[in-house]
């Protein structure tokens, strides 16, 4: 766990920002600007085929069941979620609990850049240029305590501002949780931003987490309330219907959701006519964090 | 409303309505099909185009049974006559109903084996399909040759195959929605509504008999 993550994916993969507010001028505007142009071989043929989704596609098909259960309804709704100021309560096992805030937080983190596939459980799929930065730096900056092994998330839950909670889909407020090692991994980001802009409302302003290798309901969004456990946390999707959405929620394409097939997925944008692709083992990640359950049975622990 | 005004209203509608010829509603709802093809084709239903179709079909073939399966009740207890446009609204919720399932088939599954192993494996889909092959008699037998060819009584008795058709469409859109979600029991709400107020009249008819 020593090594910080490395993308091989770069933010010459990333369309340049004039040109993913429409892709479609890029189509009109010509191939000298194509993102990738400076890599080689093998290598840029994978990356061609991980073209980054534009800002319209990622901001505008989200699930935030908070807004809404339909795919628009987060872009629709989430503007009216106020996101200053912001601060998150850091509690449980750690040697520093308390209520920090997000400025307080960024002021002592690093953000990068960090392109990852984002894998829904729904069977669709994107590519997402994150701006974040490792939450083991915030957990190693509260201090772990031993006895903690698990960590717990929670949304912010504001009726006022969020009218899909007046629908009792899950149990509010929505809740997740890692495993410590699963948390403190490198890949395992806490975002705060998309193309280098603030994160919109309705990807999970203004901080959530990423967790690439993992079913997207695990990446928890608008986070208030981080809580170091001993014991496996609540996670709502798995409390709610735990025959279909476990704890660990690896994205497995031998592993099939009871109502849907696993093995195939769709990427968002590529149209009416667009081939399903196949899904990766661990979403592509598998020499990343394939170690973590090591011995363990991914279709008993799913 | 009295009773005089709300005659005088009823006869006015199911003057209008009469004046709707079937072929309207036949235009109107293949248009309409193709319509939402060409929106998901060019953008207009989103980014996921796939997906928004096949639930607009799926919902509006659920909208046209509810519609088809009111016509009776909408006109014993509101005197409100759209049998003349029944044939139509049915023909066109199996056509939205086919829609859906190719949709499904051929834009989002994409090949036989994994259309078979869904239907096979999963329940959601079972249902589904076996409520379209339930549709599937009466979408043939929608045509004056069949009536006279069947009889009036037979034809009637295989046409009352829509009610667990529509009780398994509704049931289709209960199971595949994640968590706890309005839309699909609404759905199922009005379609067992409607199948309740058939059994009840029956209920009734016989206690007359018996008494």
């Amino acid at each position: 766990m020593a090594h910080r993550y490395t993308s091989d994916l770069t933010w010459a993969d990333v369309t340049p920002k004039a040109l993913y507010l429409n892709r479609r001028q890029i189509i009109a505007g010509g191939g000298a600007l194509v993102a990738g142009g400076l890599a080689g071989g093998g290598l840029r043929a994978q990356q061609e085929a991980l073209e980054p989704n534009t800002w319209e596609e990622i901001t505008s098909y989200n699930n935030y069941y908070e807004f809404g259960t339909g795919k628009s309804d987060p872009a629709d709704h989430a503007h009216r979620l106020t996101t200053q100021p912001w601060s998150i309560q850091i509690d449980g096992l750690v040697d520093n609990p308390g209520t920090y805030t997000l400025e307080d937080i960024l002021s002592e983190v690093e953000i990068e850049e960090r392109i990852y596939r984002l894998r829904c459980v729904e069977a669709w799929s994107m590519v997402v240029p994150w701006n974040g930065f490792e939450l083991a730096d915030l957990l190693n900056r509260v201090g772990v305590q031993d006895g903690a092994r698990y960590v717990a998330f929670e949304t912010v839950m504001r009726p006022e501002e969020m009218p899909g909670l007046s629908v009792p889909v899950l149990d509010w407020p929505y809740r997740e949780g890692l495993r410590l090692d699963e948390a403190m991994h490198p890949l395992t980001i806490m975002a705060t931003g998309i193309y280098g802009e603030p994160i919109p409302n309705q990807n999970g302003a203004p901080i959530r987490l990423v967790v690439p290798w993992k079913y997207g309901f695990k990446s928890i969004k608008s986070i208030v309330r981080i809580t170091l456990t001993a014991d496996q946390p609540y996670a709502s999707w798995n409390a709610s219907q735990p025959g279909e959405y476990g704890f660990y929620s690896n994205v497995n394409p031998n592993v099939d959701h009871p109502r849907w097939s696993q093995a195939t997925e769709r990427r968002v944008g590529g149209g009416l006519f667009a081939r399903r692709i196949p899904t990766l083992m661990f979403n592509g990640y598998a020499d990343e964090v394939a170690s973590l359950y090591e011995g363990m049975d991914l279709a008993e622990y799913f | 409303m009295s009773s005089l005004a709300r005659t005088d209203l009823m006869q006015a509608v199911n003057a209008g309505l009469r004046r709707v010829p079937p072929a309207l509603v036949y235009i109107v709802g293949l248009g309409w099909a193709g319509w939402l093809f060409f929106l998901a084709a060019t953008g207009g239903l989103g980014v996921e185009p796939v997906e928004a179709l096949e639930h607009r079909y799926g919902e509006l073939a659920l909208q046209l049974i509810v519609l088809g399966l009111a016509v009776t009740p909408l006109r014993r207890y509101l005197g409100v006559n759209l049998m003349p446009l029944r044939r139509a609204i049915g023909v066109v919720a199996f056509f939205f109903v086919l829609a859906h399932v190719l949709v499904w088939a051929v834009l989002d599954v994409q090949t036989l084996p994994a259309v078979w192993a869904d239907i096979l494996e999963r329940p959601y889909v079972t249902i589904g399909m076996a409520g379209f092959l339930l549709l599937l008699p009466l979408a043939m037998t929608s045509n004056d040759w069949s009536v006279r060819k069947l009889g009036g009584a037979m034809w009637r008795k295989l046409h009352r195959l829509v009610y667990p058709a529509a009780f398994l469409g509704a049931l289709h859109f209960v199971w595949l929605a994640k968590g706890f979600q309005i839309e699909p029991l609404v759905y199922l709400s009005a379609i067992l509504g409607l199948l309740a107020l058939r059994l009840r009249r029956r209920a009734h008819g016989h206690a007359k008999r018996a008494g």
